[in-house]
């Protein structure tokens, strides 16, 4: 190791201590509030309560019914938006008029709340999952159809021209120039569609649902178990930073050298 | 000469981008003839945006020309002919997510070559070109020279009689340039390959070419052709030599003028697409 890379990695491992500094910080305030400052442990439970309910929570295997329904509704949802928006990007992708007239009209509804359409989607599909998995799908299939046209669409004609100068066919053009030259800006997209799909997902459970990780924070807050709330808080966070960790993980992989 | 001898042979070649009377209009060639001989390598050279890459193109099978035919080995061109020829790019147009060896082995792919063959001779190009030790890195790991070389590899790997080069140097620096130069002239002179080579490089042209075709500033068609006689693989030497620079100056002479029109052309205001329109007429993202 030279001594550039070993100014890069005490760097790291400085701000890396900053960063758990500030997270020390923030529970230390936060037991504070609720020793000293004397705020409601209502509103704000002791870290210490939350601890044990989050303890009780994973090692009683309570969230599994709420998780499968939170990642069953994830699952369908990113499967539909990457469906149908990676098929319709291509297809979109395949002609310069298609592209000027969809890419802007779909950025523009991009650009709107998509979470306005909830009450209408339970409207049509009722209060159950499905109801989640159309918010998921539509809200995530945006960033990927986007992603996609800009993927294919902008792909290096000096690639295309050298394919076909070598006798490439269209299938072999797809498969050996068209999808690897647009893969990595596609992956950016999904992995867009992924955070998007997640958030809206729990979100939409928190407002109408029967089952779900969203619809458990929501039911404990109501009934005002805050510091099992807390650690449902703590246990969603915990998953949605590892599965945006694989996913992460996964599109870096894909990335050219 | 018959078209028997002449292993590309262009007659009465026109080529226009856009329609007349469009903003975009572009007379890129005007009734061009040409004929390259069987072994040579034959240098196109003009000032931008006269046509040149356009013509290397039609050659190629990659543009179809508004007018005028081309012949490549007897058979007329109707799109591109792997089998006949191949190409080298200005920019090497390797493809950044394959390693050197599978670029190379991609080419061969496209042609159905047997998977057997294809690694044998992706190995013997790749050795051809001193390359053999990078087969395993990437196009984004190599130098600009490294890549032309990789690039060169690729279009030898294919076998075809015929190589089409369109400013493979002109990215390069000057000394890589002459290096380069000088390992073409040795392959040369070693295969009976048939190069058309494209440049801006009055010195390169003189070094490489056994015939120059000086193009006319837009519309571009062939003001002349110049022989060099001199045998490959022509040595460094060559270059100080009183033939060179004579040949040297007898080009520039024929191409001051039309340098000059390119140029008094392009500085009219009119011409603000006139970038996109000069890329347009060599072809390059036409």
């Amino acid at each position: 190791m030279n001594s550039t890379e070993q100014a890069t990695a005490r760097g790291r491992l400085l701000s890396l201590l900053v960063q758990l500094a500030f997270l020390a910080i923030l529970l230390l305030l936060w037991t504070l509030a609720t020793t000293v400052w004397g705020v409601s442990r209502i509103l704000l439970p002791n870290p210490l309560d939350v601890w044990h309910q989050f303890v009780a929570v994973v090692s009683s295997g309570a969230f599994v019914p709420d998780l499968e329904v939170t990642l069953g509704e994830l699952a369908a949802a990113f499967a539909i938006s990457t469906t149908l928006g990676v098929s319709l990007g291509y297809w979109i992708s395949r002609s310069h008029y298609l592209i000027k007239v969809f890419e802007p009209l779909l950025a523009a509804i991009y650009a709107i709340p998509i979470i306005l359409f909830l009450p209408l989607y339970v409207l049509m599909l009722g209060l159950g999952p499905n109801s989640k998995i159309a918010l998921g799908a539509t809200i995530s299939f945006f960033p990927i159809v986007l992603s996609t046209i800009a993927g294919f669409g902008h792909v290096d004609r000096r690639f295309v021209t050298a394919a076909r100068s070598m006798g490439a066919n269209d299938l072999q053009l797809f498969r050996y120039v068209l999808l690897p030259a647009a893969l990595p800006v596609i992956l950016a997209g999904l992995r867009m569609g992924f955070t998007v799909a997640l958030l809206s997902v729990i979100a939409s459970e928190t407002i109408a649902s029967f089952a779900g990780l969203g619809h458990r924070i929501v039911d404990l807050a109501e009934n005002m178990e805050t510091p099992r709330m807390f650690a449902y808080i703590v246990f969603v966070i915990l998953v949605v930073a590892l599965l945006n960790a694989v996913v992460s993980k996964l599109e870096r992989q894909a990335r050219w050298r | 000469m018959t078209p028997a001898q002449s292993a590309i042979s262009v007659r009465g070649v026109s080529h226009q981008f856009g329609e007349a009377g469009e903003a975009r209009h572009v007379q890129a060639l005007l009734d061009t003839s040409l004929d390259v001989t069987r072994g040579e390598l034959h240098c196109l050279i003009g000032p931008s945006g006269c046509g040149k890459s356009t013509l290397l193109n039609i050659m190629g099978g990659l543009t179809a020309p508004t007018t005028g035919t081309v012949t490549v080995s007897g058979k007329a061109v109707h799109g591109p002919m792997p089998r006949d020829l191949a190409f080298v790019f200005q920019e090497s147009a390797l493809f950044p997510w394959n390693t050197v060896f599978e670029n190379v082995m991609l080419g061969m792919t496209f042609q159905g070559v047997a998977k057997s063959e294809r690694h044998d001779r992706a190995r013997r190009a790749l050795e051809a070109v001193g390359l053999l030790d990078f087969a395993e890195h990437y196009p984004g790991q190599l130098s600009g020279g490294m890549r032309q070389r990789a690039a060169l590899a690729r279009a030898l790997s294919l076998e075809t009689g015929i190589l089409l080069m369109d400013e493979p140097f002109g990215a390069l620096d000057e000394q890589t340039r002459m290096v380069l130069g000088e390992d073409l002239s040795v392959l040369l002179a070693r295969s009976n390959k048939t190069i058309v080579f494209v440049t801006h490089s009055l010195g390169e042209a003189v070094f490489l070419a056994d015939r120059v075709a000086v193009f006319s500033a837009r519309p571009g068609t062939i003001k002349q052709v110049i022989t060099i006689d001199e045998p490959h693989p022509r040595k460094p030497s060559f270059m100080t030599a009183q033939k060179f620079h004579a040949l040297r100056d007898q080009l520039y002479g024929l191409l001051h003028d039309e340098i000059r029109k390119a140029m008094s052309e392009t500085a009219q205001p009119r011409r603000r697409y006139d970038q996109a329109g000069e890329t347009d007429a060599d072809g390059k993202r036409s």
